[in-house]
């Protein structure tokens, strides 16, 4: 497969900028603006939201937990407060809504990081793959869990990237930005989507929520793909596309169920056939055999490499 | 590309192969994160540890028990009226991300409504706390005796005054100033059934180095064997002596002559001249020989 430094190019041609970069940049927009509403208090004292994705408080009224870090807690052993638990719920609902992984790509700010080192990846024509089977995250993510079982301690944040980050920008780096450097040069030299599609247990975890999404990408005009390979090259977790594009004659329907999908919506963008749409997730039908349920769906997302 | 289960085609042989690279790589992955596991498990040992200068905010749990509640999450920084706290960052002697304050920068201020306990959602500062005076974060320690002012004989007791429980967490205790020879020494003396540990007194030191500080209480405290008894505390408890009072002691002494245990020694009671024996040898020996 050819490195083509020019993937959107058709797309910006057939669609024109907006329509080719649109999920990109409302990701991005999202991004910031989850970093700003939490960055407002401490830079301009206008405080719409306290403390950080760990937890916090809106408008002094509405408690988020991170119900990873939650559940770390929890198995370190002590209670948390009533209003923990509310916001842990809070947020596992949202993301069993909108899709679990919707945390990695339109709110997690290492996001920005890994898809520069893949940007630049792309530029470069580095063309190393990883060794790192995909599944390697839900191994961390019950290491993660274990080991504030056995210590006690929660030993996941004392280095968790993600957090690091996160609390980084609104209560200051320290030499946090090392952790972030190596994270970047591990994703552009050592491993394609090293960390963020192969071993980051927040990503393993808020997956596992979105085998539930109702909002998902559906290749509803499949019959329309002119094989560009533009959406495998620009995916971060190209496996999910496959049986779903191609998988017409193998009874797929048209929805992305795997839970690796992070409805980030750049095959949407990219496509310039416009095979891809944002809908939900029924209505899930192979139109050359029979309407297929979600349970043989369920199977794209766990892959072997 | 990764390659599907599903996409190919499940002949014999190719099934073999398939469970093959199936275990390959499940093991590789296993063992791949076990020996990271391994790396954070002994990192998080040597991370784990406090720098006694570090403060944990009123309420935190014992730090063993708080390094595994605590989230991070900031909320008790951002709800400190006074700003003093700090989350610990890579590179400092604080584990990753949890909240704590240096007393000579910036002290506890003994909020009454301890807003930081009630922002922390998942009770590593425990909820439980309610009344401040209750809080341990530490234990004031007049830790330099040789550099406080006090102990040369100048009035200062700044940490004295400026202390929140003043009187019960410091008290000054009068002692003799012996190279004036008529002088006294104010010695702030800290107590720990009262202290909090709050840190307003290492603040105010107004030495170049604190000759106060808040110490970890584990640090700062001694601890006598379990089995000591102060025998006056236990009679006082009793209200009685615990053992069999000793009989007092029976000097086989003449008529008239006690002996002292206060140092005074052997006392006679009557006059000298009405001394049992008489100065004359002659009068003892005639003693009942005068009827005759």
């Amino acid at each position: 497969m050819a490195i083509r430094h020019d993937i959107g190019a058709e797309a910006v041609a057939a669609k024109g900028f907006w329509a080719a970069y649109r999920w990109l940049l409302l990701r991005r927009t999202s991004q910031l603006a989850v970093l700003l509403l939490f960055l407002a208090g401490p830079l301009w004292g206008f405080w719409i939201v306290k403390g950080n994705m760990a937890s916090s408080l809106t408008l002094e009224i509405l408690p988020l937990t991170d119900p990873y870090i939650l559940l770390q807690s929890l198995l370190g052993g002590v209670t948390p407060t009533d209003s923990a638990f509310i916001g842990a719920a809070i947020v596992l609902l949202f993301y069993m809504l909108v899709g679990g992984r919707v945390y990695c790509s339109w709110v997690c700010p290492v996001n920005m990081i890994t898809d520069l080192a893949n940007w630049l990846r792309r530029r470069l024509g580095l063309r190393t793959r990883s060794n790192l089977p995909k599944s390697s995250r839900y191994w961390m993510l019950a290491l993660t869990l274990i080991l504030p079982l056995v210590t006690g301690v929660i030993v996941w944040e004392l280095v968790n990237p993600v957090s690091l980050t996160f609390r980084g920008i609104i209560f200051g780096f320290g030499l946090a930005w090392i952790v972030l450097l190596a994270l970047f040069l591990f994703d552009l030299l050592i491993s394609q989507d090293g960390w963020c599609g192969r071993l980051c247990p927040v990503g393993a975890f808020y997956g596992l929520l979105g085998n539930w999404s109702q909002i998902r990408v559906r290749a509803d005009k499949r019959e329309q793909c002119d094989d560009c390979l533009e959406c495998f090259i620009i995916c971060p977790e190209p496996q999910v596309i496959k049986p779903v594009l191609k998988g017409v004659e193998k009874g797929y329907g048209p929805v992305i169920l795997a839970n690796e999908c992070t409805n980030c919506g750049r095959c949407i963008d990219v496509c310039a056939e416009d095979v891809f749409r944002f809908g939900n997730r029924f209505a899930n039908y192979n139109e050359t055999t029979k309407p297929v349920g979600q349970a043989v769906h369920a199977e794209p997302g766990r892959t072997v490499s | 590309m990764e390659k599907m289960a599903e996409s190919r085609p499940q002949t014999g042989t190719d099934r073999k192969i398939h469970r093959r690279q199936f275990l390959s790589t499940t093991l590789r992955a296993a063992c791949g994160v076990g020996l990271i596991g391994l790396g954070l498990g002994l990192y998080s040992r040597q991370a784990s540890s406090l720098s006694a200068t570090a403060i944990r905010p009123p309420g935190a749990q014992p730090e063993e028990v708080f390094l595994g509640a605590c989230i991070r999450c900031g909320l008790c920084v951002r709800d400190c009226p006074y700003d003093i706290l700090q989350l610990g960052q890579i590179g400092e002697e604080v584990p990753t991300g949890t909240p704590y304050f240096t007393a000579r920068t910036g002290p506890c201020e003994l909020c009454e409504d301890i807003p930081c306990v009630v922002a922390c959602p998942t009770n590593a500062l425990d909820h439980n706390l309610t009344d401040i005076e209750e809080a341990r974060m530490g234990l004031a320690v007049l830790i330099d005796q040789e550099s406080c002012i006090a102990f040369h004989g100048l009035r200062c007791e700044v940490c004295y005054n400026v202390c929140p429980i003043r009187g019960d967490a410091i008290s000054l205790d009068r002692r003799h100033n012996v190279r004036s020879g008529k002088h006294a020494l104010f010695i702030p003396v800290v107590h720990s059934d009262a202290c909090t540990g709050c840190g307003l007194c290492e603040k105010a030191c107004i030495l170049e180095q604190a000759a106060i500080k808040v110490l970890p209480t584990h640090l700062a405290k001694g601890e006598m064997g379990k089995h000591y008894r102060f025998g006056w505390e236990e009679k006082a408890k009793r209200g009685k002596s615990l053992v069999t009072p000793d009989l007092e002691h029976q000097y086989n002494l003449p008529e008239g002559v006690r002996y002292e245990l206060q140092g005074r020694g052997l006392i006679i009671d009557q006059p000298q001249d009405q001394l049992p024996m008489s100065a004359n040898p002659l009068e003892t020996l005639n003693r009942g020989m005068e009827d005759r």
